[in-house]
């Protein structure tokens, strides 16, 4: 039996809260971050992201796909209040994220392509630890925590067990409840299934349009996955060397390809076209040497 | 009121995971536990084999305080490194909790943590030398601790931001300053005995004024109102000055850290 996941209902969704629904969920404006990479002798100006700006609308799932090293985490970690934004502007939900970092963060949560748990603990400590973090009653959280992780194919008994004895896959699962149970109204997450096997991918993505279907989630989601993007994502943005090169509906973005060659064009096509280059490139990312 | 148990609860958070990584990490903490009582004994036998009673007290005192003033500074100095090693920085960096709630919470764990460990380490060295405390004035130490904690962890906050600057030396560093803390604070020696100019930089230092208060409390029983003007004073004044210096250096780093990438985990 499938069980649907419930939004707590001491979290409101910003609508309801008294909020525009015109407000769009996510607003980036001419977005540009910069590193300076390399040690004192050869130290220069790397670009991670490069004048993007996108409006995301709530319950949209908007995808970001790009190669290894294009952009796409160091763009999520700017929207999680990660990284000091310097030049452009972002919003979540009307609250900028300079202005108003502590709102921002009490609407978003962030699943990242590696689980980043304490991994001695298990699931039932860091769910906890969560949501105290996030201000969410303990005795609903004790309730929901279960609920959810049950509704992941993760039995009861395995929940006071150390995460390090689980799968990668079961990890994910575990970090993606964690996310779930402080009912973020943006989700981000980050490749969240980059590294699993496809049987734990499947069961990710399902439960990705779960929660899409069920709750009116927003969610941004980054792969360098084709399928995954095109299954999943209401819109799509290509990234590449940081900068947003097209935007689109998977149909809008594969017709730009078909009016060129006139036959059905696969979202490779597509990427191959605006990037110039395979999504199994990898780019290499500006690394920060403090040594 | 609603805001303060919102950070009372977060503040709780990481005292209840506190606990619970030292409870997974048993194994470890009895080690670190039979070390420390091995290492205290081990020093405060150097009295017994001089014959010297209140060498034997000043070596015990020295070495039960300086490991609580060791554990609390770790705990608050290695919280970054910490969860930068487990993977969690940026997890508990994004969450809607101010710093000051963090390092409150890290702080209350830290003296739980530090004040447990103490009393088994005391326990023991008082059973194993037959010590007469019955003209101790406790009283003094206690409140001598207490002050003295708040800073410690000043000093242990601006620590803390070291590994937030260098990713990889910033470990090495804390290392380093917590041993120059060991060397002129007068742990198990007067500080009179140091060259003059060790003497100068000692004066900066909590735990010299900790370590020597709480001897004369213990060893000679000094009621507290003998040790407000040159123990007690410059210990709030130092709490008062290391512990808003400390959330100001932590929240300059962490803006840092924020521009640079460096929460990223590493390694």
């Amino acid at each position: 039996m499938i069980t649907t996941l419930e939004r707590p209902a001491s979290l409101a969704m910003p609508a309801e809260a008294g909020q525009s629904a015109a407000v769009p969920a996510l607003l980036i404006e001419h977005l540009t971050k910069t590193f300076e990479v390399g040690n004192r002798r050869k130290r220069k100006t790397v670009t991670a992201v490069n004048d993007v700006s996108l409006r995301m609308e709530r319950g949209e799932i908007y995808g970001v796909l790009g190669a290894n090293g294009s952009g796409k985490s160091t763009l999520v970690r700017l929207v999680s209040t990660l990284l000091s934004v310097e030049q452009g502007r972002v919003e979540v939900f009307g609250n900028d994220i300079v202005r108003d970092e502590m709102a921002v963060k009490r609407l978003i949560n962030r699943v990242s392509v590696d689980a980043a748990f304490f991994k001695k603990l298990s699931p039932a400590e860091n769910l906890m630890y969560a949501a105290r973090l996030y201000g969410v009653d303990a005795r609903h959280a004790r309730a929901e925590m279960v609920r959810i992780l049950n509704r992941l194919g993760i039995a009861t008994s395995r929940i006071n067990r150390p995460l390090e004895q689980m799968s990668r896959g079961m990890q994910q699962k575990v970090s993606i409840a964690r996310a779930f149970l402080t009912s973020p109204v943006l989700l981000l997450l980050d490749e969240p299934t980059t590294g699993l096997d496809p049987r734990s991918k499947l069961e990710v993505q399902e439960f990705v349009e779960e929660i899409r279907r069920e709750h009116d989630a927003t969610i941004v989601l980054t792969t360098h996955d084709m399928d995954e993007a095109e299954r999943l994502c209401d819109r799509i943005g290509l990234l590449n060397d940081g900068r947003l090169v097209a935007e689109g509906t998977v149909a809008e973005l594969k017709a730009t390809v078909d009016n060129a060659r006139a036959g059905g064009a696969t979202m490779h096509d597509v990427f191959m076209t605006h990037t110039g280059r395979s999504l199994d490139d990898d780019i290499e990312e500006p690394r920060n040497e403090d040594e | 009121m609603a805001l303060l148990t919102r950070e009372l609860r977060a503040s709780y958070a990481f005292v209840e995971r506190n606990f619970n990584l030292s409870k997974r990490y048993w194994g470890w903490e009895v080690a670190f536990l039979v070390y420390s009582v091995a290492g205290a004994l081990a020093v405060t036998l150097i009295g017994l084999d001089q014959a010297n009673a209140r060498l034997l007290l000043t070596l015990m005192v020295g070495a039960t305080f300086w490991n609580y003033l060791s554990v609390v500074f770790s705990i608050i100095a290695e919280q970054i490194s910490w969860e930068r090693w487990e993977g969690t920085l940026e997890y508990t960096m994004m969450a809607p909790v101010r710093r000051l709630s963090q390092l409150f919470g890290s702080t209350v764990f830290a003296i739980l943590w530090g004040l447990l460990h103490t009393t088994v380490v005391l326990i023991v060295l008082i059973l194993f030398f037959g010590i007469d405390l019955s003209n101790a004035d406790f009283l003094s130490a206690g409140v001598l601790m207490l002050i003295g904690s708040l800073s410690i962890i000043g000093i242990g906050m601006i620590a803390a931001t070291l590994p937030l600057i260098w990713v990889e030396r910033g470990d090495q560093m804390v290392f380093v300053l917590q041993s120059l803390l060991l060397l002129i604070s007068g742990v198990y020696y007067s500080v009179t005995i140091l060259p003059e100019w060790m003497q100068v930089i000692s004066a900066f230092s909590p735990a010299t004024y900790i370590l020597d208060g709480v001897r004369l409390a213990l060893i000679d029983g000094v009621p507290i109102t003998d040790l407000l003007g040159g123990h007690v004073l410059p210990l709030v004044v130092m709490a008062a000055v290391f512990i808003p210096l400390g959330a100001w250096v932590f929240g300059r780093a962490e803006a840092y850290a924020k521009r640079t990438g460096k929460l990223k985990r590493v390694g």
